[in-house]
């Protein structure tokens, strides 16, 4: 399903203006909540799915695919969103948990769902659980992309690690990842997860797309990054642009050019460690 | 033209590694297209599924709009699914107020006219030329409204009482509103093959 996405940029916008903006820069869909990361980070609270009139107006703006993110194992709110017609749901570690114990049954709804992932074993076990597109967490609102590198690279090193294992190493593989074994054997003979794979959390510039494209991410989502960032539009247009051309750093020095401020940002290990997002899953 | 043609996949966005892997199981040559001079090299293009607006907007941008146009003007066999059947169409319904196409198929085609990702579906479709159906996947897909007299129908699918064109040829270009590139039935893409090699 999530495979229309590929090469494409996902960016987090907070209203129909932003939607617009977002579409007009080349964005392959939006995804509307009422708070970027980097705002729910900043007023603490609980943070809870977007008020409907909010995400109807964002589907009425735009004509490409609009996300909306629901609480970890909430699935009222999950059907909620079902019902307001948006495109993909977001289990997001970006909102406040609601359960801390299981996820959503994402096998239940019609609409297709994108989870976070810091390895390959929570990746293949949000799969099981019928998500059919998986995002690193990275460590969302920050600005540094730190996390987002860790977590890319510990998806596509776990496959290919399987990749390297004799076929009766797959049964203690699938035990250490806590995966299920079919789904461990099918990644081994085919290198890939058998769901699109995207970046999140913490990208904020051209250069940072175009570093988690070459270490195998098919596309990225930008929260914070775009409209916490001095010039947005620009930015936004930059991102996309350094996405499709990530591996020639001739096109994305230009794109990279005269953009304005980024984000500020916060760095990861200046957040304790109760405090950090990429935690959150199970 | 040899045996063995290159045919290029539009890759400014969109799900190009599909279109790669059917074109190369079927024998040809598949290459990336995301500059002129790929394109230039070029025996056929497929223009893959994806965001037609994000297409437009990179091709604009990245010098890449005239030239596929021209090439379509000069014959090269084109082949679009979903977003690239748009991408091919003369007329659009419902894209956003600045969206131009390759153009040269002479359609109107509605944008994401089956609706959103929920209306999403699949089923077997009987496609001219083609002896079996195919399984067919449409994702937040087009439809073609109306189509010109030098437009042959291949495939069409009832919604509400009304048959929906999914499926056409003119001359050198293929398109169809769904993905033969999804799943590893490869005919659809065989017929392609054959208006390259022909």
């Amino acid at each position: 399903m999530a495979e229309m996405l590929k090469g494409g940029v996902i960016m987090d916008v907070v209203d129909a203006t932003q939607a617009k903006i977002a579409e007009d820069a080349g964005a392959v869909a939006v995804m509307a909540l009422e708070r970027v990361p980097a705002d729910i980070r900043a007023q603490g609270g609980v943070a809870r799915a977007s008020d409907p009139d909010l995400i109807d107006g964002i589907i009425d703006a735009v004509s490409i695919p609009v996300m909306a993110k629901a609480r970890i194992g909430h699935f009222a709110e999950a059907q909620i969103l079902q019902s307001l017609g948006v495109d993909y749901i977001d289990e997001s570690e970006v909102l406040t948990p609601a359960d801390y114990a299981n996820h959503i049954d994402k096998w239940a709804f019609n609409v297709p769902f994108v989870c976070g992932a810091t390895n390959l074993g929570e990746a293949l076990r949000r799969i099981t659980e019928g998500a059919a597109f998986i995002r690193s967490k990275g460590e969302a609102g920050t600005g540094d992309v730190s996390n987002a590198v860790t977590h890319i690279r510990k998806i596509t090193g776990e496959i290919r690690r399987l990749q390297g294992l004799r076929d009766d190493e797959l049964y203690v593989a699938a035990k250490e990842l806590q995966a299920p074994f079919d789904l461990v054997k099918e990644i081994a003979a085919t290198g890939k997860l058998p769901v699109t794979l995207f970046t999140a959390g913490g990208i904020a510039t051209p250069a940072d797309a175009a570093l988690v494209m070459q270490l195998g991410s098919e596309g990225v989502f930008v929260g914070s990054g775009i409209f916490k960032s001095g010039n947005p539009s620009e930015r936004a247009e930059a991102i996309v642009k350094a996405t499709t051309f990530y591996d020639d750093p001739d096109v994305v020095a230009k794109v990279s050019r005269g953009l304005g401020d980024a984000m500020v940002g916060i760095n990861v290990s200046d957040i304790p460690e109760p405090h950090r997002l990429e935690t959150r899953g199970w | 033209m040899t045996s063995r043609p290159t045919i290029g996949v539009f890759a400014l966005q969109g799900d190009v590694r599909e279109h790669v892997a059917a074109l190369e199981r079927l024998g040809a040559t598949a290459i990336t297209v995301r500059r002129p001079s790929e394109l230039a090299q070029c025996d056929g293009l497929v223009l893959p599924g994806g965001e037609s607006t994000t297409m437009f907007k990179l091709a604009r941008t990245f010098e890449l709009f005239e030239p596929i146009v021209d090439r379509i003007r000069s014959g090269m066999p084109t082949f679009g699914t979903c977003a690239g059947m748009i991408m091919l169409a003369d007329r659009v319904k419902d894209g956003t107020r600045d969206q131009e196409t390759f153009g040269g198929l002479d359609v109107t085609v509605r944008r994401n006219a089956f609706g959103r990702q929920v209306d999403s579906f699949e089923g077997d479709l009987s496609l001219a030329g083609l002896a079996d159906p195919v399984h067919a996947v449409f994702i937040r897909a087009p439809w073609i409204e109306q189509a010109g007299e030098s437009v042959e129908v291949l495939a069409s699918v009832e919604v509400a009482g009304a048959d929906r064109i999914v499926a056409v040829r003119q001359g050198h270009l293929l398109a169809t509103a769904f993905h033969p590139e999804v799943g590893d039935d490869d005919r659809v893409h065989g017929l392609f093959v054959d208006l390259v090699t022909q």
